[in-house]
């Protein structure tokens, strides 16, 4: 592999006595796209937020290109840095969290006019393109309690796609989501695959890691387990703990 | 001898006078109260301790002692450290600040029901601690707690009574001053209490019509 995109050295993470993370180093180059499988409490979405330090991490570092993430900085200069870099991360959550108080506009051109300095002429347009790339351009005045949880998380998606990030975390963004609308959501992420979106992508869903991820990351107890391409992690995974998961995955699923 | 309500008319003039004056004080106070109240609900949950107790002292107090002696130290009291304001500015920033620490109440409450997922979706886009706070938590905040909020400005209406103690020719003191001509307080008492009442039916119809505008929007 090249120079690895997302960089991640040593990471570990207690809470107290409990060690959620132990000493994890992943590399994800450009366009890459990884998937995080495991049960839960494994730490695959502690992780994932640690990727853009919304859970710090107690030991080691996350670098994105040429800019460490999670620099230790005093609070000042740290606030200053951390919202600069998290404008290069996009992420997408199992709930959502879209603001309730905004249309699918407000959301979506809230921080573009915020922190981009942009007219409300081209933060529309923005929108507009954004929405077009996830099918709901013609819910735009709506507010979110008006859309289905599959379009919810779609204009979350939009939503983070419209700051240009130059990488995409999703936290087990159709979990939350009734099984007909997830395959609305899967198609978004497909088609961000397509466009060659460096994305790390935790998730219950093995179809899809299967089909569309590069890589897949299986993880259990804060250790990663085993890591590979997704024909080999799936059909012919080398550990008993890989193997147990897979097992009781595949049949709660059929 | 019986009620009389024919000395009514001749002072109609004057009692909707004060009902204005009224209308105007509640308004002013409310807008302050409102504000007032937003502001000291975030300087009391984020601002460092340091900065935020000479607020909560300010808070205890104004909670702690009535609404009358506060009017009384703001119009009369001041007068003595050389600031003399005007009654009616008195009463609307006696009236004013009363509310606001109420509404901080609330409003803290609000801004503690915020999901957090709420400060994660903005802190994850970039925005800082203040626009987020700006921008995504307290607006939402104030949209949830409304109701109580309106609750306050009826007591705020029904409170501006207390106002005519330091002489700004309001409702109450209208009537009064009517009474002092006529002899009948009976007859300008209830017809105060009857524009009162139509008072706090236009307010009341004002909050509706906000509660349901935001309803959508939460």
């Amino acid at each position: 592999m090249s120079k690895p995109f997302v960089d991640i050295r040593h990471a570990a993470k207690k809470f107290g006595e409990l060690e959620v993370l132990h000493d994890i180093s992943m590399q994800i180059g450009k366009g890459e796209i990884v998937a995080i499988i495991g049960p839960s409490g494994s730490g695959k979405s502690t992780l994932l937020r640690a990727i853009n330090d919304l859970d710090p991490l107690s030991s080691g570092e996350v670098w994105l290109e040429d800019m460490q993430v999670n620099k230790a900085l005093p609070p000042r200069q740290y606030e200053k840095h951390i919202n600069q870099v998290r404008q290069d991360i996009g992420m997408v959550f199992q709930h959502f969290n879209l603001f309730p108080h905004l249309t699918v506009r407000g959301n979506i051109t809230l921080a573009p006019k915020m922190l981009k300095g942009i007219s409300d002429a081209e933060a529309n347009a923005l929108a507009e393109e954004q929405l077009k790339r996830v099918g709901l351009l013609e819910r735009i005045d709506y507010y979110p309690s008006q859309l289905s949880g599959g379009q919810k998380q779609r204009v979350a998606i939009a939503r983070a796609l419209a700051m240009k990030p130059k990488v995409m975390l999703f936290d087990e963004a159709t979990s939350a989501l009734d099984p007909e609308l997830v395959e609305e959501v899967n198609q978004v992420m497909k088609q961000l695959a397509e466009e060659h979106m460096t994305m790390i992508i935790v998730t219950h869903e093995m179809g899809f890691a299967e089909s569309v991820c590069d890589r897949v990351v299986f993880m259990d107890g804060g250790y990663v387990v085993e890591e590979g391409p997704p024909e080999v992690l799936f059909r012919n995974p080398s550990h008993e703990r890989t193997r147990n998961f897979l097992r009781k995955h595949l049949q709660g699923q059929s | 001898m019986g009620l009389d309500f024919t000395v009514l008319p001749k002072f109609i003039d004057q009692l909707l006078l004060g009902s204005m004056w009224t209308v105007a004080i509640t308004v002013s106070a409310a807008v302050l109260s409102f504000f007032g109240g937003i502001f000291l609900a975030v300087v009391v949950l984020y601002a460092p301790k340091l900065v935020s107790l000479p607020f909560r002292v300010f808070s205890w107090l104004f909670m702690g002692t009535p609404l009358l002696l506060q009017l009384f130290l703001i119009y009369f009291g001041l007068i003595e450290l050389g600031v003399d304001l005007p009654a009616f500015v008195a009463g609307v920033i006696g009236l004013g600040l009363h509310f606001a620490v109420y509404n901080s109440d609330i409003i803290q409450a609000g801004i503690k029901a915020v999901d957090t997922g709420q400060y994660e979706g903005a802190r994850t886009l970039g925005l800082s601690k203040l626009q987020t706070l700006r921008k995504v938590v307290v607006p939402q905040a104030v949209r949830a707690v409304v109701p109580p909020i309106g609750n306050n400005m009826i007591a705020l209406l029904k409170d501006s009574a207390l106002v005519s103690v330091i002489g700004v020719t309001e409702l109450t003191l209208s009537s009064q001053l009517a009474i002092s001509k006529t002899f009948r307080p009976f007859e300008f008492y209830l017809a105060a209490a009857a524009c009162y009442y139509v008072i706090n039916l236009g307010l009341e119809a004002g909050l509706r019509r906000i509660e349901r505008r935001i309803q959508t929007a939460r």
